[in-house]
């Protein structure tokens, strides 16, 4: 293993960062054609309806007004919106429009105008008439109630998930090692909780858009906030059964997506107005639209149970869970599996662990991927249940768990076992630094197990609490990222990728991996992303896959390219292509090899700069394009570790909890541009304390959201947060591109419970359910007294 | 109706109707570096100058800036150009939907409080919401583009 890089683990600003600060036109709104159509939908107000009548006509007489668009103008497909691979783990349940709206927010009919103020005027005009059904908005009456949120027959699955639409079950899963019960019964002390998280919205500042036009070969063009084109495309031609050919799906810069942008939505809707009129069309969300009817994350009840010996060894886990998917079931399999998948395997030593449970629907908006993905939900209750464990011991929380924590060289079955859906694979951990990061947070953190707890004055109480986490990186055998490289004249590198940068940087970062392998400066590197017409193939951003995957990818196209470099060279100077070697500078004789001498006029070298005219402009019949493609899907998912400490502060008078100090120490192997990774890390910091102390989306007793805007639902201010300290172990997987692993969610998972324990250090309540508002604290608290 | 106002600089007359908000006008007329990201004046992404004091453009009537001197982020293009120096090496941006409000109100910040502490700072800018950061790292940028501008 080498850690003499010039490239990678070193910082380099943002390819497109001072642009963005700049203001140059680069998110899909901005670039929109002046003269689109502009799209609206006309949305449900009711949770649960079937549409009777729509009345269109005052509507389609404004001036301006191009067309109405509903139920009975579109193909009748059923499609999953997740944006996932193929065949998709999610049920098919949704279509373009459909005669059903089951959530208040849902599409009933599509318009479309000459200008915003025509289209918001005739979406006031269309007349809809329901025939109000009875929401089911509870998760647990979701299998017992007389609403059945998907009663059409046309829904199905791609494969077996335990879909049973009548009892509005989307997915069932179960797995169980061991007996859990007969091993938890010979427990010394055991721990049996109910923690319950709640649907938190993903709130990226930049509102869902798409535009559509025809291009000049008559093909439908879509640019959208999207995070993955290629899904895009794929099902985009699934509803609108169009060979994918005439599809192009491509996207700008994104303004945050973190899951919410996995899901296909306006792209729909865009295309539907373009296909029917031939004209462009565009279609924003305003900021309500993007709270009520884009996604959320599932709302969970998760009953644990666990269990040790006197010592603390930990014997078992048991992980029942019921998950609420909201009106459709993009990913509600899939995030459930994580949940268990990401968790559990924390603690490998146990005898019997057993996880399972149940996704069901209600008539709720929809929750689909958001970062942390199930494994957030997971870890706050085991990792809460561990902090309760250790309660019971008398011991201190992080030797339970330093105890008990995975190390390198080992695995757990659960690999093997749980896939994403599926089974999966079996995975020896190469890369684990969590006893550095225990080690190193306990240091900054100050951490002292005999005084976790600290009186200030003013009826204000101090406490710490401490998690520890672990993600993945990409899904193995499922997940594929390619990239390709062509040599320009001048000597630099165009850099082709299918993956998608929606903010994170990851186009800075992968040219930085292209960079290091090349041996050539990353400034040399040009990329162009994600466009299904002009990249080569990639799944797209999530599960934590960009920086693993679509890095391998590049490292196999870059060995290519030194190949591809070495076999031109040798064959314009006759020689054996082993014998040349490129440095990132020049491609050279290697020394003491039989081809000495036979460069022309006796040199040993050409400059890669010289070579790339030669090739392009000066070799005659010989010219050509030295392009290079590489492919990589995982075997693994090494997964990324972090060991979060926080301090806390209560006021006992007001139940109010501020996060003073946030230590998150993170194995995420190399970090291929450390404040890159530290800033992802500190995002998804920030995310996870919102979820745990506030942000909450909240619908009223009819199932309207009360929470649809930035003053009900608050996300946190520079405020309202204290210091985040972010470090990164020494670490280096050998799977990963220079050793690196995931980084993009790893962050948001410590939070819910690092902070729940604290507050159990600062009041002796335990709350287990999220968020920790200042009224259920102080409930607590009462309650107590 | 017309309003009649200046633009980074340069005088420009507007067809608006009277119920339109001026982030909805800028961009229409080609601001784009106006970003909306709410229709409640609670992000601050839309934020311009205007007569060189902060507002939210998405909450301020386009009428009211009939006569006016609105700046966007390209009107302090120097003094942007180099604060993103300072963003970018702190690794502080992200997807960027932010920063040009963001850009903007610390302009203002520095120009009322040429030494604002760490407080001032964090109090002055809470109207500017981020997503992906944590605010570590802007935090860091201003506090290292104070000490280079004094
Ligand atoms: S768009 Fe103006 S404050 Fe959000
Ligand atoms: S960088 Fe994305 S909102 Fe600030």
């Amino acid at each position: 293993m080498s850690t003499q890089f010039t490239q990678v683990k070193h910082e380099r600003a943002k390819i497109d960062g001072k642009g963005l600060i700049l203001g140059r036109p680069a998110y899909t709104d901005d670039l929109a054609p002046k003269d689109a159509l502009v799209v609206k939908l006309v949305r449900s107000t009711h949770a649960f309806a079937k549409i009777k009548k729509i009345d269109a006509s005052k509507a389609l007489e404004l001036p301006g007004v191009e067309c109405v668009l509903t139920h009975h103008d579109v193909p009748r497909v059923p499609i999953t919106r997740a944006g996932q691979g193929h065949p998709e783990p999610s049920p098919k349940d949704k279509f373009l429009l459909d005669e059903y709206v089951r959530y208040p927010g849902d599409e009933v009919a599509v318009v479309a105008a000459v200008d915003e103020a025509t289209a918001r005027q005739a979406v006031e005009l269309i007349k809809v008439e329901y025939e109000v059904l009875t929401p089911l908005l509870d998760m647990e009456a979701a299998e017992t109630s007389d609403t059945v949120v998907h009663p059409e027959p046309e829904a199905y699955t791609m494969f077996p998930m335990g879909f049973e639409p009548k009892k509005n079950i989307a997915a069932t899963y179960d797995m169980n090692i061991g007996d859990v019960d007969k091993v938890l019964s010979e427990c010394d002390y055991t721990v049996e909780r109910r923690y319950t998280t709640q649907a938190q919205a993903h709130a990226a500042l930049e509102p869902h858009a798409a535009y559509c036009y025809y291009d000049l070969h008559s093909r439908v063009n879509i640019v959208s906030s999207t995070q993955n084109p290629f899904h895009t495309r794929r099902i985009l031609g699934e509803v609108f059964e169009m060979p994918l050919r005439n599809i192009r799906v491509s996207k700008p810069r994104i303004g945050g997506g973190f899951g919410g942008k996995q899901q296909i939505h306006l792209e729909l809707y865009a295309m539907l107005v373009t296909t029917k009129t031939g004209k462009s069309s565009k279609v924003v969300m305003s900021r309500k639209e993007v709270f009520e009817s884009s996604f959320a994350r599932h709302k969970m009840r998760l009953d644990i149970r666990l269990g040790s010996d006197k010592e603390g060894n930990l014997k078992a886990i048991d992980l029942q869970v019921l998950s609420d998917t909201g009106a459709y079931g993009e990913h509600a399999l899939t995030v459930f599996t994580n949940c268990g998948s990401k968790s559990l395997p924390l603690y490998n030593k146990v005898e019997a662990v057993r996880f399972g449970g149940k996704i069901v629907y209600t008539n709720r908006t929809p929750a689909g991927a958001y970062r942390g993905y199930g494994a957030i939900q997971g870890n706050y209750a085991l990792e809460s249940a561990m902090s309760e464990l250790a309660h019971k011991l008398g011991m201190d929380p992080a030797v339970l768990r330093e105890k008990n924590m995975i190390a390198e060289n080992e695995t757990s079955d659960i690999f093997r076992i749980m896939g994403e859906g599926g089974e999966g694979v079996e995975m020896m951990i190469e890369s684990c630094k969590l006893q550095y990061c225990l080690d190193r947070g306990r240091k900054m953190i100050d951490w002292n197990p005999k005084k976790l707890r600290s009186e200030v004055k003013d009826g204000k109480v101090r406490a710490k609490g401490m998690a520890l986490a672990m993600q993945g990186s990409g899904i193995p055998l499922i997940d594929m990222g390619s990239a390709t490289l062509e040599l320009q004249d001048d000597g630099f590198f165009k850099l082709l990728i299918g993956a998608t940068d929606i903010g994170t940087g990851s186009d800075t970062i992968l040219a930085q991996i292209a960079a290091e392998e090349l041996g050539v400066s990353s400034d040399d590197i040009v990329v162009y992303s994600s466009d299904t017409d002009r990249t080569p193939f990639d799944v797209g951003a999530y599960a934590s896959s960009t920086t693993y995957v679509t890095g391998n990818a590049i490292i196999r196209a870059a060995q290519n390219m030194k190949k591809v470099l070495r076999e031109a060279v040798a064959e314009k100077f006759g020689v054996d292509a082993e014998d040349i070697e490129f440095n990132g500078r020049e491609l050279r004789i290697k020394d003491g090899s039989k081809s000495i001498g036979k460069m022309k006029d006796g040199t040993q070298s050409i400059t890669l700069k010289e070579f790339s005219y030669d090739t392009l402009y000066h070799e005659g019949a010989n010219m050509k394009t030295l392009a290079a493609t590489g492919s990589f899907s995982g075997h693994v998912s090494p997964p990324p570790y972090m060991a979060g400490f926080c301090e806390i502060e209560v006021d006992l008078e007001t139940g109010k909890v501020e996060v003073l100090d946030y230590v998150a120490v993170t194995d995420c192997g190399t970090p291929i541009n450390p404040n890159l990774a530290r800033i992802q890390v500190e995002g998804g910091l920030l995310q996870g304390i919102g979820m745990t102390l506030h942000e909450d989306v909240v619908l009223s007793s009819s199932g309207k959201m009360l929470s649809n805007n930035f003053m009900q639902y608050k996300i946190p201010s520079r405020e309202d947060v204290g210091k985040l300290r972010v470090e990164f172990a020494e670490s280096y997987d050998p799977t990963g591109p220079f050793g690196a692993k995931s980084v993009g969610e790893i962050g948001i998972d410590t939070p819910l419970a690092a902070i729940s324990n604290a507050l159990y250090n600062a009041t002796g309540v335990r709350l287990t359910s999220l968020p920790l508002t200042p009224a259920k604290v102080l409930a607590a608290i009462e309650s107590q007294k | 109706m017309t309003i009649e106002l200046k633009i980074n600089g340069r005088p420009r007359r507007l067809e608006i109707e009277p119920g339109d908000m001026l982030v909805d006008v800028l961009r229409n007329a080609g601001y784009v570096e106006v970003k909306k990201g709410c229709d409640t004046g609670s992000c601050g992404v839309c934020t311009v100058l205007m007569n060189e004091a902060p507002i939210l453009s998405c909450s301020t009537l386009a009428v009211k800036a009939d006569g006016q001197e609105i700046i966007t982020v390209k009107g302090i293009e120097k003094e942007a150009t180099e604060f993103a120096d300072f963003l970018t090496a702190e690794g502080a941006d992200q997807c960027g939907f932010c920063a040009p409000g963001f850009a903007l109100t610390v302009h203002s910040l520095i120009k009322e409080n040429p030494s604002p502490n760490e407080e001032e700072i964090r109090h002055y800018l809470a109207g500017n919401l981020c997503r992906c950061s944590g605010y570590e790292g802007q935090l860091r940028a201003i506090t290292k583009f104070v000490e280079a501008k004094k």
